[in-house]
């Protein structure tokens, strides 16, 4: 058996085969008592106005992080390039994030924006903003957008400067010689010419809001308040770890990885055959 | 499936490796949740143990948050790896209890070991929270503790309240909770730790009200709860009125607010007896008082119940592991380690000769507040409201308590609201517990 096939039948076809067993099952904690309720965990976890609830915050904080993460990422790509001198220690600086993990970035800013001892919370508290992410659903998921957003500039940064670098120089020059201010050369020269790359980077920032932003969760909100921040899969973990139902858990498992499949499935479909590089 | 066998024999070799490498001793492993100045003290009871006697080696191992550790207890047990003592919170108590094939009763343990297992030894509040409804001892009480009230004395004296009167009603705490706020001795009066166990559970015990049907769930079946009962509904209320204005601050779910209370902010404090540790660490000047009561209790105040965690033995082992585990329980309720324990860390001494030897020392007369847990859960005889409180799905349905308190502190929804919502979920959730 080649060995790229037996690692995927250990950590991918075997895993993903427990999940969808466990998700048809009632089970206590402990594995003691066990019964088969066929598509019941399903139906449970679908008419769960938790669930939905999970899904419109998903929707919602995976859409602000891509957006937020790629139009500073490409405010701060163009500024790149027309640096004029230091542009590698600038771009080395804006790249570094990407290393931070997701649990420390979130630690990160959490602290400045905890309520009591956040610089940046007593900065808001001064302006006369009554920041409250322990009890105020909407900041806290600024809160979390902006942790995540953070994390996610640097790899669109990355991407920009490449796209950016790749328009013909002389487009540029000629629209600057018909008299195109700098506003305009951008917006319908540049801008339109890096599509490809927004539209590439639109799709793995939204996957990387979507499955990668556990920890992030975790460190900064745990959910809270009230539901406010439960995304998908936050809520497969706090209802089979910390609640410990693990058929619903796992029911909600197999509902992500049918998304993960779709998701991919399209990336293939119209990302991989439309985006041309340069 | 050739792999499978073979990652499985390598698995088992390696483990046969590591038990027999030790020379006949037999190792036991302990997994727990402590960190901090409690984690010193797991340290240094387990090098003593190992150095009192030479048959059996006790291994501490940190497995996280309490939450975590019960977890990573649990996926041991499913994959056959479970270790021989696990430290469970409170919470996690109706989990364990359920979980009949997997665990060995503590009583069981000791009598099996040849030892005398005396239950009046021990703090009655404490063995009865941790016992079957007939009376079999299930797991081992390591730390408990009680919640109480933490007061800044500077604060109170910048206010004009009596630094050496804390308040002892929550009409009191409230009235001084303004003073503090309004007298600008401090940006917000009253903070509080872990809302659910302290002013649903806690609050339950020592106002003499029901928690919830069945004795709060010890005496089993299918449960209800009834925390709308116009008390809670009454007391919740007036702690959403105090929050409009920031008289009352949130801090979070669990122990979030010490950082409040340790960074001045708020005056009064309601935190557990173990967090004192860090209190008396960041050198504040400091009061304790007794958990406040409801007025509109008649039967108040009764007695707190305890909370903190304890330790599980799991099922499946040999009878030497058995013979060492007993052994370490043996030392553990020594007096003296007992008492080191209780000094150190604020948590209550479990056995009564420990509790009255701290008593004799004079420790405290020089420390006065650290009895008062003790006095709390001890001073009256607990009634079926005050014994404790038990659910297949604690953590669970304190997620939804702490759902909806959060959702009224915000301003979204009224006490009454938010307490009904969190009945309805709450039964709904523990009805489907019970059908597993």
């Amino acid at each position: 058996m080649a060995p790229q096939l037996a690692i995927t039948l250990v950590f991918f076809y075997w895993p993903a085969g427990q999940a969808l067993y466990q998700s048809m099952l009632r089970q206590d904690p402990f594995g003691l008592r066990t019964r088969f309720v066929w598509f019941a965990n399903f139906r449970k976890v679908l008419a769960d106005p938790a669930y939905l609830n999970s899904i419109q915050v998903t929707v919602v904080f995976s859409f602000a992080t891509a957006i937020v993460a790629m139009c500073v990422a490409l405010l701060l790509a163009v500024m790149a390039e027309k640096a004029v001198r230091g542009k590698g220690l600038y771009r080395t600086l804006l790249i570094w994030p990407y290393a931070v993990a997701p649990a420390i970035a979130g630690m990160l800013w959490l602290f400045l924006f905890n309520p009591s001892i956040g610089s940046l919370a007593y900065l808001l508290r001064s302006l006369g903003i009554a920041w409250d992410p322990l009890l105020n659903g909407t900041h806290a998921m600024i809160l979390l957008v902006s942790a995540a957003a953070w994390k996610q500039i640097s790899y669109n940064f990355l991407f920009f400067v490449a796209g950016l670098q790749a328009v013909p120089k002389t487009l540029i020059e000629a629209a600057a010689m018909d008299g195109a201010g700098e506003t305009k050369r951008f917006w319908t020269i540049v801008f339109p010419l890096l599509a490809p790359t927004t539209f590439f980077l639109l799709v793995v920032n939204t996957v990387y809001a979507l499955f990668d932003t556990f920890g992030i969760v975790h460190a900064v909100t745990g959910g809270g308040p009230g539901k406010a921040t439960e995304t998908l899969v936050y809520k497969v973990y706090n209802d089979g770890f910390v609640n410990l139902i693990l058929g619903d858990s796992a029911a909600q498992s197999v509902i992500l990885m049918a998304i993960v499949i779709a998701l991919t499935a399209i990336q293939f479909r119209y990302v991989e055959r439309k985006v041309h590089y340069g | 499936m050739k792999f499978f066998g073979f990652a499985a024999g390598v698995a088992a070799t390696l483990t046969l490796l590591s038990t027999t490498s030790a020379f006949a001793v037999t190792q036991i492993s302990w997994w727990h949740a402590m960190t901090g100045a409690n984690a010193e003290v797991v340290g240094k009871i387990s090098k003593d143990f190992n150095a009192s006697q030479s048959d059996y080696e006790l291994v501490p191992v940190f497995k996280g948050t309490y939450p975590e550790t019960l977890n990573a207890g649990i996926a041991a047990f499913r994959a056959g790896q479970a270790p021989d003592i696990l430290q469970v919170f409170d919470v996690g108590t109706g989990v364990m209890m359920a979980a009949e094939g997997a665990i060995k009763p503590v009583a069981e343990v000791m009598t099996g070991a040849g030892m005398s297992f005396d239950k009046s030894q021990y703090l009655p509040g404490i063995v009865g929270y941790y016992s079957k409804p007939d009376g079999t001892m299930l797991s081992f009480p390591y730390n408990s503790s009680s919640p109480i009230l933490y007061y800044n004395k500077g604060i109170f004296q910048k206010a004009g309240l009596d630094v050496n009167n804390p308040p002892k009603t929550w009409n009191e705490v409230w009235e001084a909770a303004k003073k503090i706020k309004t007298s600008g001795a401090a940006p917000c009066g009253y903070t509080s730790t872990w809302l659910t166990w302290i002013h649903l559970e806690n609050f339950a015990a020592w106002n003499d009200v029901s928690w919830a049907t069945q004795q709060n769930g010890l005496a089993g079946g299918d449960v209800e709860l009834k925390i709308n009962a116009p008390i809670f509904v009454n007391h919740f209320q007036a702690l959403a009125d105090l929050a409009k204005d920031g008289t009352f601050k949130y801090g979070g779910r669990t122990s979030e607010a010490k950082q409040i209370f340790l960074a001045g902010e708020c005056g009064i404090f309601t935190e557990s007896s173990g967090g004192l540790g860090d209190i008396v660490k960041s050198g504040m000047n400091y009061g304790i008082g007794q958990l406040p009561y409801d007025t509109d209790a008649k039967g108040a105040p009764q007695n707190t119940t305890p909370g903190g965690a304890s330790l599980w033995v799991f099922g499946n082992k040999s009878d030497d592991q058995y013979k060492g585990v007993a052994a370490f329980f043996a030392y553990l309720s020594k007096t003296d380690v007992q008492e080191y324990l209780h000094q150190k860390s604020g948590y209550l001494p479990v056995t009564l000769a420990a509790y009255e030897a701290t008593k004799k020392s004079g420790f405290y007369d020089k420390n006065p507040g650290r009895e008062t847990p003790i006095l709390q859960m001890t001073g009256k005889a607990p009634t079926d409201n005050s014994k404790g409180v038990r659910l297949p799905n604690l953590p669970q349905v304190r997620d939804i308590q702490n759902e909806e308190l959060e959702k009224m502190l915000a301003g979204q929804q009224t006490a009454q609201q938010a307490l009904d919502n969190a009945v309805t979920r709450g039964n709904a959730a523990i009805k489907e517990a019970l059908e597993n």
